[in-house]
Protein backbone atom coordinates (compact mmCIF):
# COMPACT_ATOMS: atom_id res chain seq x y z
CA UNK A 1 0.00 0.00 0.00
CA UNK A 2 1.50 3.57 -1.02
CA UNK A 3 1.31 6.48 1.05
CA UNK A 4 0.84 10.02 -0.09
CA UNK A 5 3.80 12.10 -1.20
CA UNK A 6 4.23 15.35 -0.43
CA UNK A 7 4.66 17.90 -2.81
CA UNK A 8 5.57 21.37 -2.31
CA UNK A 9 5.60 23.88 -5.74
CA UNK A 10 6.42 27.73 -5.10
CA UNK A 11 7.14 30.52 -7.55
CA UNK A 12 10.04 32.21 -7.95
CA UNK A 13 10.04 34.43 -10.86
CA UNK A 14 8.23 32.59 -13.41
CA UNK A 15 9.78 29.62 -12.75
CA UNK A 16 7.93 26.83 -10.33
CA UNK A 17 10.67 25.24 -7.68
CA UNK A 18 9.27 22.01 -7.64
CA UNK A 19 10.28 19.55 -4.20
CA UNK A 20 8.58 16.03 -3.89
CA UNK A 21 9.03 13.76 -0.72
CA UNK A 22 8.22 9.90 -1.77
CA UNK A 23 7.56 7.07 0.48
CA UNK A 24 9.19 4.02 -0.82
CA UNK A 25 11.44 1.60 0.28
CA UNK A 26 13.07 1.23 -2.77
CA UNK A 27 14.76 -2.18 -2.07
CA UNK A 28 17.75 -3.16 -4.14
CA UNK A 29 17.04 -6.73 -4.51
CA UNK A 30 21.16 -7.20 -2.38
CA UNK A 31 20.17 -6.85 0.97
CA UNK A 32 19.11 -10.27 3.13
CA UNK A 33 16.88 -10.43 5.82
CA UNK A 34 17.11 -11.83 9.11
CA UNK A 35 16.82 -15.81 7.56
CA UNK A 36 19.60 -14.85 5.34
CA UNK A 37 16.69 -14.97 2.20
CA UNK A 38 17.48 -12.02 -0.32
CA UNK A 39 14.60 -9.23 0.28
CA UNK A 40 12.96 -9.24 -3.27
CA UNK A 41 13.94 -6.02 -5.45
CA UNK A 42 11.16 -3.05 -5.51
CA UNK A 43 12.06 0.13 -6.56
CA UNK A 44 10.40 3.43 -8.64
CA UNK A 45 11.12 2.50 -11.91
CA UNK A 46 8.96 5.59 -13.84
CA UNK A 47 8.46 8.95 -12.04
CA UNK A 48 6.26 11.68 -14.41
CA UNK A 49 5.48 14.80 -13.57
CA UNK A 50 3.05 17.11 -15.35
CA UNK A 51 2.33 20.73 -15.29
CA UNK A 52 -1.36 21.52 -16.18
CA UNK A 53 -1.85 18.19 -17.86
CA UNK A 54 1.46 18.67 -19.69
CA UNK A 55 4.81 16.19 -19.18
CA UNK A 56 7.85 18.45 -17.89
CA UNK A 57 9.32 15.22 -16.31
CA UNK A 58 9.20 11.57 -17.27
CA UNK A 59 12.10 9.68 -15.70
CA UNK A 60 13.39 5.92 -15.03
CA UNK A 61 15.00 5.34 -11.96
CA UNK A 62 16.75 2.48 -10.67
CA UNK A 63 17.59 0.75 -7.23
CA UNK A 64 20.42 3.32 -7.22
CA UNK A 65 17.65 5.98 -5.67
CA UNK A 66 17.41 6.02 -2.25
CA UNK A 67 14.76 5.20 0.61
CA UNK A 68 12.53 7.31 0.20
CA UNK A 69 13.75 9.50 -2.24
CA UNK A 70 13.37 13.51 -2.60
CA UNK A 71 12.87 14.77 -5.96
CA UNK A 72 13.50 18.32 -7.26
CA UNK A 73 12.79 20.03 -10.10
CA UNK A 74 12.57 23.75 -11.70
CA UNK A 75 9.14 23.95 -14.13
CA UNK A 76 9.82 27.16 -15.93
CA UNK A 77 6.52 29.71 -16.87
CA UNK A 78 4.28 28.71 -14.09
CA UNK A 79 1.64 30.45 -12.74
CA UNK A 80 0.35 30.49 -9.05
CA UNK A 81 -2.51 28.14 -9.12
CA UNK A 82 -1.25 25.62 -11.59
CA UNK A 83 -1.43 22.49 -10.81
CA UNK A 84 1.29 20.07 -10.20
CA UNK A 85 0.84 15.91 -10.51
CA UNK A 86 3.24 13.32 -9.69
CA UNK A 87 2.52 9.67 -10.75
CA UNK A 88 5.26 7.27 -10.04
CA UNK A 89 5.17 3.49 -10.87
CA UNK A 90 7.33 0.91 -9.73
CA UNK A 91 8.64 -2.55 -10.46
CA UNK A 92 5.67 -4.26 -9.07
CA UNK A 93 3.32 -2.42 -10.87
CA UNK A 94 2.07 -0.51 -7.73
CA UNK A 95 1.50 3.23 -8.77
CA UNK A 96 0.47 6.15 -7.02
CA UNK A 97 -0.65 9.89 -8.17
CA UNK A 98 -0.37 12.99 -5.94
CA UNK A 99 -1.34 16.82 -7.17
CA UNK A 100 -0.51 20.14 -5.62
CA UNK A 101 -1.40 23.68 -6.94
CA UNK A 102 1.61 26.45 -6.98
CA UNK A 103 1.87 28.61 -4.42
CA UNK A 104 2.56 32.26 -4.81
CA UNK A 105 6.37 33.10 -3.89
CA UNK A 106 6.38 33.84 -0.68
CA UNK B 1 59.52 1.39 -9.58
CA UNK B 2 62.31 3.89 -9.79
CA UNK B 3 63.47 5.95 -6.69
CA UNK B 4 62.48 8.93 -8.47
CA UNK B 5 58.76 7.58 -9.47
CA UNK B 6 58.70 6.79 -5.98
CA UNK B 7 59.01 10.50 -4.65
CA UNK B 8 57.30 11.67 -7.19
CA UNK B 9 54.18 8.90 -5.89
CA UNK B 10 54.86 9.92 -2.40
CA UNK B 11 54.96 14.06 -2.83
CA UNK B 12 51.82 13.42 -5.08
CA UNK B 13 49.93 10.91 -2.18
CA UNK B 14 51.18 14.04 0.43
CA UNK B 15 49.93 17.13 -1.18
CA UNK B 16 46.80 15.59 -2.45
CA UNK B 17 44.68 15.42 0.74
CA UNK B 18 46.17 19.52 1.85
CA UNK B 19 43.85 21.41 -0.18
CA UNK B 20 41.00 18.55 -0.56
CA UNK B 21 40.78 18.35 3.69
CA UNK B 22 40.91 22.59 3.92
CA UNK B 23 37.60 23.09 1.61
CA UNK B 24 35.75 19.80 2.78
CA UNK B 25 36.46 19.85 6.41
CA UNK B 26 35.10 20.03 9.00
CA UNK B 27 32.14 22.03 6.93
CA UNK B 28 31.63 19.31 4.47
CA UNK B 29 30.01 17.29 7.10
CA UNK B 30 27.83 20.07 8.40
CA UNK B 31 26.83 21.38 4.95
CA UNK B 32 25.98 17.61 3.73
CA UNK B 33 23.60 17.47 7.30
CA UNK B 34 21.74 20.54 5.61
CA UNK B 35 21.21 19.68 2.72
CA UNK B 36 19.80 16.01 3.99
CA UNK B 37 17.81 18.39 6.30
CA UNK B 38 15.67 20.84 3.92
CA UNK B 39 13.48 18.12 2.53
CA UNK B 40 13.29 15.21 5.86
CA UNK B 41 11.35 12.31 4.85
CA UNK B 42 10.08 12.64 8.61
CA UNK B 43 7.54 15.17 7.20
CA UNK B 44 5.68 12.49 5.44
CA UNK B 45 5.72 10.67 8.87
CA UNK B 46 3.96 14.28 10.21
CA UNK B 47 1.06 13.85 7.46
CA UNK B 48 0.57 10.17 8.55
CA UNK B 49 0.25 11.34 12.13
CA UNK B 50 -2.04 14.21 11.40
CA UNK B 51 -4.62 11.49 9.90
CA UNK B 52 -3.87 9.08 12.46
CA UNK B 53 -4.94 11.82 15.22
CA UNK B 54 -8.31 12.67 13.38
CA UNK B 55 -9.09 8.57 11.83
CA UNK B 56 -11.89 7.10 14.36
CA UNK B 57 -9.52 3.93 14.97
CA UNK B 58 -9.33 1.07 17.68
CA UNK B 59 -11.74 -1.54 19.34
CA UNK B 60 -14.13 1.62 20.27
CA UNK B 61 -13.86 2.88 16.79
CA UNK B 62 -12.49 6.74 18.32
CA UNK B 63 -10.50 9.37 17.68
CA UNK B 64 -7.34 10.94 19.90
CA UNK B 65 -9.51 14.74 19.06
CA UNK B 66 -10.13 14.13 22.72
CA UNK B 67 -6.45 13.33 24.03
CA UNK B 68 -5.43 15.63 26.67
CA UNK B 69 -1.56 16.30 26.49
CA UNK B 70 -1.89 19.02 29.55
CA UNK B 71 -3.74 21.72 28.18
CA UNK B 72 -6.75 20.51 27.66
CA UNK B 73 -8.63 17.72 25.89
CA UNK B 74 -7.40 18.41 21.81
CA UNK B 75 -4.96 21.11 22.34
CA UNK B 76 -1.27 20.59 20.81
CA UNK B 77 0.26 23.96 20.43
CA UNK B 78 1.98 24.47 22.85
CA UNK B 79 1.68 20.89 24.46
CA UNK B 80 4.99 18.91 23.99
CA UNK B 81 7.28 21.93 25.31
CA UNK B 82 5.63 20.92 28.75
CA UNK B 83 6.38 17.40 28.79
CA UNK B 84 6.83 15.59 30.81
CA UNK B 85 4.38 16.57 33.16
CA UNK B 86 1.83 15.47 36.27
CA UNK B 87 -1.18 14.41 35.07
CA UNK B 88 -3.75 14.18 37.53
CA UNK B 89 -6.14 11.39 36.00
CA UNK B 90 -3.37 8.59 35.87
CA UNK B 91 -1.46 10.51 39.52
CA UNK B 92 2.03 9.76 37.17
CA UNK B 93 4.60 12.24 35.51
CA UNK B 94 4.03 11.38 31.61
CA UNK B 95 6.09 11.79 28.91
CA UNK B 96 4.14 12.79 25.08
CA UNK B 97 4.49 8.65 24.57
CA UNK B 98 3.72 7.45 27.30
CA UNK B 99 0.93 10.03 27.20
CA UNK B 100 -0.38 8.77 23.81
CA UNK B 101 -0.07 5.24 25.37
CA UNK B 102 -2.71 6.23 27.67
CA UNK B 103 -4.58 7.86 25.37
CA UNK B 104 -4.66 5.16 22.74
CA UNK B 105 -5.67 2.42 26.15
CA UNK B 106 -8.37 4.66 27.21
CA UNK B 107 -10.25 6.61 24.13
CA UNK B 108 -9.71 3.80 21.79
CA UNK B 109 -9.06 0.84 23.69
CA UNK B 110 -6.44 -0.40 22.10
CA UNK B 111 -4.14 -2.75 24.34
CA UNK B 112 -1.10 -1.41 25.89
CA UNK B 113 1.01 -4.60 25.69
CA UNK B 114 0.33 -4.94 21.86
CA UNK B 115 1.30 -1.31 21.29
CA UNK B 116 4.47 -1.10 24.01
CA UNK B 117 5.51 -3.93 21.70
CA UNK B 118 4.82 -2.29 18.34
CA UNK B 119 6.33 1.56 19.60
CA UNK B 120 9.38 1.23 18.49
CA UNK B 121 9.32 0.03 14.92
CA UNK B 122 12.24 -2.44 13.50
CA UNK B 123 14.94 -0.40 11.06
CA UNK B 124 13.88 -0.08 7.21
CA UNK B 125 10.02 -0.99 8.14
CA UNK B 126 7.52 1.16 7.60
CA UNK B 127 7.35 2.81 10.71
CA UNK B 128 4.70 2.29 14.17
CA UNK B 129 1.46 4.55 14.34
CA UNK B 130 3.25 5.96 18.01
CA UNK B 131 5.98 7.13 16.23
CA UNK B 132 3.83 9.26 13.69
CA UNK B 133 1.90 10.38 15.87
CA UNK B 134 4.75 11.70 18.56
CA UNK B 135 6.32 13.70 15.55
CA UNK B 136 2.82 15.16 14.72
CA UNK B 137 2.28 15.99 18.26
CA UNK B 138 5.45 17.35 18.73
CA UNK B 139 5.74 19.30 15.21
CA UNK B 140 2.67 21.48 16.20
CA UNK B 141 4.79 22.80 19.06
CA UNK B 142 7.04 23.82 16.39
CA UNK B 143 9.09 26.63 17.09
CA UNK B 144 8.32 27.57 20.46
CA UNK B 145 10.50 26.95 23.24
CA UNK B 146 11.13 23.89 25.85
CA UNK B 147 9.58 24.67 29.13
CA UNK B 148 9.55 22.26 31.76
CA UNK B 149 8.07 22.95 34.97
CA UNK B 150 8.90 21.03 38.04
CA UNK B 151 6.13 22.43 39.80
CA UNK B 152 4.35 19.09 41.16
CA UNK B 153 6.52 17.33 44.16
CA UNK B 154 6.27 14.29 41.58
CA UNK B 155 7.62 16.58 38.47
CA UNK B 156 10.47 17.37 40.77
CA UNK B 157 10.64 13.72 42.20
CA UNK B 158 11.09 12.28 38.54
CA UNK B 159 13.90 15.31 37.77
CA UNK B 160 15.73 13.83 40.50
CA UNK B 161 15.43 10.23 40.05
CA UNK B 162 16.64 10.92 36.33
CA UNK B 163 19.04 13.50 37.49
CA UNK B 164 20.83 10.34 39.62
CA UNK B 165 20.08 7.66 37.08
CA UNK B 166 22.15 10.07 34.31
CA UNK B 167 25.01 10.08 36.64
CA UNK B 168 24.82 6.56 38.28
CA UNK B 169 27.40 4.17 36.96
CA UNK B 170 26.10 0.24 36.44
CA UNK B 171 25.54 -2.98 34.17
CA UNK B 172 28.25 -5.11 33.37
CA UNK B 173 30.42 -2.29 31.77
CA UNK B 174 30.32 -0.05 34.97
CA UNK B 175 28.57 2.55 32.62
CA UNK B 176 26.73 5.97 33.51
CA UNK B 177 24.73 8.01 30.82
CA UNK B 178 27.42 10.70 31.89
CA UNK B 179 30.50 8.75 31.47
CA UNK B 180 30.01 9.27 27.71
CA UNK B 181 28.15 12.30 27.42
CA UNK B 182 29.69 14.46 30.16
CA UNK B 183 32.89 16.14 28.24
CA UNK B 184 33.48 17.98 25.16
CA UNK B 185 34.82 16.06 21.97
CA UNK B 186 33.90 13.01 22.78
CA UNK B 187 32.93 10.82 20.30
CA UNK B 188 32.37 7.03 19.93
CA UNK B 189 33.77 5.59 16.45
CA UNK B 190 33.10 8.44 13.71
CA UNK B 191 29.98 10.06 15.91
CA UNK B 192 30.58 13.16 17.80
CA UNK B 193 28.86 12.36 21.61
CA UNK B 194 26.46 15.25 22.74
CA UNK B 195 27.65 16.91 25.54
CA UNK B 196 24.96 16.98 27.84
CA UNK B 197 26.13 18.42 30.68
CA UNK B 198 26.57 21.73 28.06
CA UNK B 199 23.35 23.78 27.92
CA UNK B 200 24.07 24.58 23.91
CA UNK B 201 24.40 20.71 22.79
CA UNK B 202 21.85 19.40 25.35
CA UNK B 203 19.37 21.98 23.81
CA UNK B 204 20.35 21.32 20.15
CA UNK B 205 19.08 17.69 21.28
CA UNK B 206 15.43 17.45 23.30
CA UNK B 207 14.28 20.39 20.17
CA UNK B 208 14.82 17.91 17.31
CA UNK B 209 13.76 14.20 18.74
CA UNK B 210 11.66 12.58 17.53
CA UNK B 211 13.72 12.96 14.36
CA UNK B 212 14.24 10.92 11.12
CA UNK B 213 17.22 8.12 11.25
CA UNK B 214 18.47 8.12 8.09
CA UNK B 215 20.05 4.58 8.18
CA UNK B 216 17.29 3.23 9.98
CA UNK B 217 14.19 4.58 7.39
CA UNK B 218 12.29 5.69 10.35
CA UNK B 219 11.18 8.30 12.54
CA UNK B 220 12.87 7.64 16.02
CA UNK B 221 11.47 9.00 19.40
CA UNK B 222 12.94 9.94 22.27
CA UNK B 223 12.04 6.91 24.07
CA UNK B 224 13.66 5.25 21.10
CA UNK B 225 16.81 7.16 22.08
CA UNK B 226 16.87 5.94 25.58
CA UNK B 227 16.26 2.63 24.81
CA UNK B 228 19.40 2.25 22.29
CA UNK B 229 21.40 4.29 24.91
CA UNK B 230 20.42 1.47 27.52
CA UNK B 231 21.18 -1.48 24.77
CA UNK B 232 24.47 0.37 24.29
CA UNK B 233 25.59 0.37 27.58
CA UNK B 234 24.37 -3.17 28.01
CA UNK B 235 21.74 -2.33 30.71
CA UNK B 236 18.71 -4.64 30.58
CA UNK B 237 16.09 -3.77 28.19
CA UNK B 238 14.66 -0.17 28.73
CA UNK B 239 10.46 -0.91 29.21
CA UNK B 240 8.49 1.05 26.78
CA UNK B 241 6.85 4.21 28.70
CA UNK B 242 8.24 2.98 32.22
CA UNK B 243 9.13 5.56 34.93
CA UNK B 244 13.11 4.86 34.43
CA UNK B 245 12.59 6.57 30.94
CA UNK B 246 9.98 9.09 31.56
CA UNK B 247 12.49 10.35 34.62
CA UNK B 248 15.52 10.01 32.47
CA UNK B 249 13.53 12.22 29.62
CA UNK B 250 12.02 14.59 32.82
CA UNK B 251 15.94 15.45 33.45
CA UNK B 252 16.89 15.76 30.15
CA UNK B 253 14.26 17.85 28.66
CA UNK B 254 14.05 20.39 31.84
CA UNK B 255 18.06 20.75 31.41
CA UNK B 256 17.25 21.63 27.45
CA UNK B 257 14.78 24.23 29.07
CA UNK B 258 14.92 27.11 26.36
CA UNK B 259 15.41 24.66 23.33
CA UNK B 260 13.61 25.70 20.18
CA UNK B 261 11.52 22.93 19.19
CA UNK B 262 11.77 21.90 15.16
CA UNK B 263 10.79 18.80 14.29
CA UNK B 264 11.92 16.23 11.73
CA UNK B 265 14.78 16.31 13.11
CA UNK B 266 17.30 14.77 11.21
CA UNK B 267 19.65 11.62 12.21
CA UNK B 268 22.72 10.15 10.90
Amino acid sequence: MSEPMRIRATLQGDVADVRILMRHPMETGQRKDAQGQIIPVHFIQNVTVTHNGKTVLDAQWSQAVSRDPFLGLRVKGAKAGDKIAVTWTDNKGDKRTDEATVAAAS
Amino acid sequence: MSSVRRWIAAIAVAALPWPLAAQTEPNGLALGRKMLLEDNPGELWIDRGKDLFSQKRGPRNESLERCDFGLGPGKLEGASVRLPRYFADTGHVQDLESRLLTCMVELQGFKREDLAKSALSPALSSGSDIEALAIYVTSRSNGMKMNVTLDHPQEREMYEVGRYLFHRRSGQTDFACVTCHGDADKRIRLQDLVNMTDRKQIQEVVGSWPAYRGSHGVVRTMQWRMYDCFWQMRLPELAYGSDVSIALITYLHRQGNGAVVQVPGFKR
